[in-house]
């Protein structure tokens, strides 16, 4: 057992598990029956899809080719770090067209739904236009 | 092994974006088909890295990063636009 052939079984295994959850991904956003529940889909086990293929192409140039590199350390955390902000918008989007705000619960806050009420005038940070 | 698993990876990202085309083409509204382009640009930059690894160049890794850049901010233009009817206030 040397190093080439389990770091060979490792790399495999990413992008085997990698494939899947890309496959699991985008088949939850054609199977799930609802704009809310195909968004868990894409932006979690895409993301988990992604972040195997990166680190598998990590792990193989550490390896195989010249050395260790954190280029794709950086795309990974970069799509972790911007898919839940992805998923807010895209949210946000679908309830202001189609969620009346008459049938949301109430936010049990100073103020309601950041979709439909603007923060009040006080508690906003400074204007910087 | 990893030839294997590489077409393995690349038959299962091909099939994705087919089921992000069929959701573009087929789907009930607009922000069905911002949550499918934006999954197409993931699959696209895995399917990227995935050619990265089997021609042994580290080329991709820029594209990539740059595609991924290019799609979070095309996604919260197109998400901001349907919000606001403005993308820069």
């Amino acid at each position: 057992m040397d190093l080439i052939f389990i770091s060979e079984i490792v790399v495999a295994f990413m992008l085997v598990m990698a494939g899947i959850f890309g496959l699991v991904g985008s088949l939850g956003l054609v199977k799930l029956d609802d704009t809310m529940r195909r968004l868990h889909a894409p932006t979690k086990a895409t993301t988990l899809g992604i972040g195997g293929v990166l680190i598998a192409s990590m792990i193989y140039a550490a390896v195989f080719l010249d050395g260790l590199s954190f280029h794709e350390l950086l795309i990974t955390i970069f799509l972790f770090l911007t898919a839940p902000i992805t998923a807010n918008f895209v949210a946000k989007a679908y309830m202001h067209r189609h969620v009346k705000k008459e049938d949301l619960p109430p936010t049990g806050g100073e103020y309601g739904w950041a979709v439909y009420d603007a923060a009040p005038e006080d508690q906003r940070p400074i204007d910087t236009k | 092994m990893i030839e294997a698993a590489l077409t393995f990876a690349v038959t299962c990202f091909a099939l994705a974006l087919l089921f992000n085309l069929w959701r573009i083409a087929k789907a009930p509204g607009v922000v069905d088909r911002i949550l499918a382009l934006d999954t197409m640009v993931i699959n696209a930059i895995a399917l990227l890295n995935l050619y990265g690894i089997s021609q042994k160049t580290p080329v991709y890794f820029e594209v990539s990063m740059l595609i991924a850049m290019v799609g979070f901010v095309s996604t919260v233009a197109y998400c901001r636009f349907i919000l606001r009817g403005n993308i820069i206030e």
